[in-house]
């Protein structure tokens, strides 16, 4: 079949496409990285974890304050196949917090991100326009930020999207760990933005500089651009598509 | 290629004082003369050598599937070859920007990607303090004249992309110029790199580029094992190349669905999106992560695949793929997308050559050259992938070849996931030999990834070179944007979809 007949029979074909979270259940894949669980009585205390982590994202190894800096966190799962027992990653894909300190965790309760006030969710609940910018990291964030918006993961469908001006937005989402050569055009973007804005920094690099923390022509992310403060950070390298939605959808109170 | 050069297979690592040192005259000469004999330049870097620099050239000669390496010590200033050898420009501002060496007589020297220097007493650009300037913040190129105007566009543009500044000289819709300048992406990786490998090492690489985590991985693996003479074993060698070809897919699909995005033919812009994530998610099924990171390290991968998870893998590549074919059946076959697609954003063959364009944006012009056959390791020399190349260097062909090499890619992981050899996928591998240097190229779905890495005396990494694809292709896009209509530069853009950050580094 040619033409429009053809067209409109392949997508019949198609199907649906779109996952059934928020109502259904996220499929991941088995092997998927999540929230880590700790337990510094195990094994060796999480001490060869800390020792092979490549973002030094461990914290106190053999300790009482085992934890897991997920801001920094690369979910490559090295700390893991090294301290088996003391570190273990689950498939909990709910990994944003409204503070950049939340994300160190270690796994005792999930990590959920709280919701705005009441007046910031009715201004921002039903309808959330964001203005993405990427600041010095691997476009790998951008990557699964565009996979947010196609029709597998539609996040429009609760009102969130992205728009191409600033001054059409309600806020931001960064992602990189700020390049000194992206600085002045993240703050330009950002002052565009009309105020009340929001502000999302998503993936390691964002929360923390990841990978290139404390090379010197980069920021180690938005805590180092203090002029803006963050609302939500979103933890993941890069986080998956249903991290940043239930991320997002969790801060405007929706889920 | 001439005696006067070290010849050297793609991963075989040599002792590094066996890199022949020339007078600048007579490197300059070989260089220039071996690229008009046919060859190419794959790497063409720095490094600080007591108070000169160290210029290291590799040269691809991918008819015979050598490589020739040679070196020159110069100091403060050597005359360029970039107008005799356009490929040549890029590296020399890059040698200028980072060493301060000058190239005397170069067509357009202007700041690569404005990172400050190695050295920080020596700024090619005579700036005092710490350098401030920001990329875009310099004089462009400008056509004069009544009702010409001009268009800029970025660092933060319109979708969900990487910063770049582009620079349009127009004429009403008709494009003179297009100037690109880059930078804004740059984070200190080669830096980083150095004094590795560390902890740090593999997931550097994997950050070099988001979306080519996989091929650089593998380039890194199989730079490092080289460097430490070490054999992995074959069914890691195999999972490597079933984990490359399906990064390949994803974004070859993920292009093939930007590409009708941006020209408005929303039934393949839609499926591709999702179809994309079939190959993502198989990547997410051998490793946990849906670009394949934390797969690949030296010694072999970190993960490996039973014979039933193999099998339930190859049956849903087949079914992904049957739906793209119907998917991109529809695109090609409809002519309003071929009206637009047909002769846009032509790359002669000549001008390809010219600039030494790699991967799809290579053979998209008839310019037969893919890692993967002329420099093949690890499973690509026992299994050959046919390279597929257009004719017409359009957009056309760029989607086309695109769509070909993913039919290709799809028939080597299907045989091979219902094929994998026995055995374990890891074995320890020692760590690098001092004093060695290698050069690793792998074909990543945008084409050449050079890794150039020496050891010094303590077997640590002295340089780790990277020369993303994107670095030899971006003058490709400017180039063929030369009397377009504006209003096709996404898709033009799209149809390169180069990457910012392996660029910038």
């Amino acid at each position: 079949m040619d033409g429009i007949p053809g067209i409109l029979q392949f997508r019949l074909g198609f199907g649906r496409q779109t996952v059934a979270y928020p109502e259904g259940p996220a499929r991941f894949p088995e092997r998927f990285r999540g929230l880590p669980v700790l337990d510094a009585r195990e094994g060796d205390g999480g001490r060869a974890g800390a020792a092979v982590c490549p973002t030094e994202a461990v914290r106190d190894p053999g300790g009482p304050g085992l934890a897991i800096d997920l801001g920094r966190c690369t979910f490559c799962g090295l700390c893991e196949e090294a301290s088996p027992g003391a570190i273990r990653f689950t498939g909990d894909h709910r990994l944003a917090a409204r503070a950049r300190e939340g994300l160190a965790v270690n796994g005792s309760a999930p990590l959920l991100a709280a919701a705005l006030d009441e007046r910031a969710r009715k201004l921002f609940g039903r309808s959330l326009r964001l203005r993405q910018v990427s600041a010095g990291g691997c476009n790998g964030c951008e990557a699964e930020l565009n996979a947010a918006g196609n029709v597998q993961f539609d996040m429009s469908r609760f009102g969130v999207a992205f728009v191409a001006s600033p001054r059409h937005a309600d806020g931001i989402v960064v992602t990189g760990p700020v390049s000194v050569n992206m600085r002045e055009a993240l703050l330009k973007t950002w002052e565009a933005v009309p105020a009340p804005r929001l502000v999302i920094a998503v993936g390691a690099c964002a929360c923390s500089g990841g990978i290139f923390r404390d090379s010197p022509v980069q920021s180690n992310g938005m805590p180092g651009v203090p002029e803006i403060p963050v609302d939500l950070w979103v933890a993941g390298c890069p986080p998956h598509p249903i991290t940043f939605i239930d991320g997002v959808l969790r801060l405007l109170g929706r889920v | 290629m001439t005696t006067r050069l070290l010849q050297a297979w793609n991963a075989e690592a040599f002792d590094a004082d066996d890199v022949p040192v020339l007078p600048v005259d007579e490197f300059q000469q070989i260089v220039a003369d071996t690229i008009a004999a046919g060859a190419r330049v794959s790497s063409y870097s720095g490094r600080t050598d007591g108070q000169r620099t160290r210029v290291t050239a590799v040269l691809a000669d991918d008819a015979q599937g050598r490589l020739g390496v040679l070196s020159c010590r110069v100091g403060a200033s050597w005359p360029s070859l970039g107008a005799e050898c356009p490929s040549i420009q890029a590296f020399e501002r890059e040698i200028f920007e980072q060493f301060g060496v000058r190239p005397e007589g170069h067509p357009w020297l202007k700041p690569l990607r404005f990172e400050p220097p190695v050295n920080p007493n020596v700024d090619p650009w005579g700036r005092v303090a710490r350098p401030t300037t920001i990329p875009g913040d310099y004089p462009f190129f400008r056509v004069e004249g009544e009702e010409v105007h001009e268009v800029a566009v970025g660092p933060v543009h319109a979708g969900v992309i990487e910063p770049g500044h582009f620079r349009f000289q127009c004429h009403g819709e008709h494009v003179f110029t297009l100037e690109i300048v880059l930078g804004y992406q740059h984070r200190g990786v080669e830096a980083l790199l150095v004094g590795g490998p560390d902890r740090r090492t593999v997931t550097l690489l994997e950050s070099v580029a988001g979306d080519t985590a996989v091929g650089n991985a593998i380039a890194h693996a199989n730079g490092v094992e080289a460097l430490a003479g070490f054999q992995i074993p074959a069914r890691a060698s195999v999972l490597r190349g079933v984990a490359l070809e399906l990064e390949r897919l994803a974004n070859h699909v993920g292009d093939l669905g930007m590409m009708a995005g941006d020209v408005g033919f929303l039934p393949t812009a839609s499926s591709c999106g999702a179809l994309r994530a079939d190959f993502l998610n198989a990547l997410a099924e051998i490793c946990g992560n849906r670009f394949g990171r934390g797969l690949v390290v030296p010694g072999g991968t970190r993960f490996d695949l039973d014979a039933d998870a193999a099998s339930r893998l190859a049956d849903k590549v087949q079914k992904a793929w049957e739906r793209v074919e119907g998917a991109t059946r529809l695109l090609f076959e409809s002519p309003s997308v071929r009206n637009r697609f047909d002769g846009t954003g032509v790359v002669s063959r000549e001008t390809c050559t010219e600039l030494g364009l790699v991967g799809p944006a290579a053979r998209a012009c008839g310019v037969s050259r893919d890692v993967r056959r002329d420099h093949a390791t690890g499973v690509f020399r026992f299994l050959h992938v046919p390279v597929v190349t257009g004719e017409t260097g359009d957009v056309f062909a760029r989607g086309w070849v695109r769509r070909l090499e993913a039919e290709r890619s799809v028939e080597f992981v299907l045989r091979q996931l219902r094929a994998l050899p026995g055995g374990p996928v890891r074995a320890p591998c020692p760590l690098p030999r001092p004093g060695r240097l290698v050069v690793s190229l792998t074909e990543g779905w945008r084409g050449e990834l050079c890794h150039v890495v020496e050891t010094d005396r303590d077997g640590s990494f002295l340089r780790y070179k990277l020369v993303d694809p994107s670095f030899h292709n971006w003058m490709g896009l400017a180039l063929a944007m030369r009397g377009e209509q504006i209003s096709d530069f996404p898709l033009c853009n799209k149809s390169f979809n180069l990457s910012y950050c392996g660029h910038d580094l």
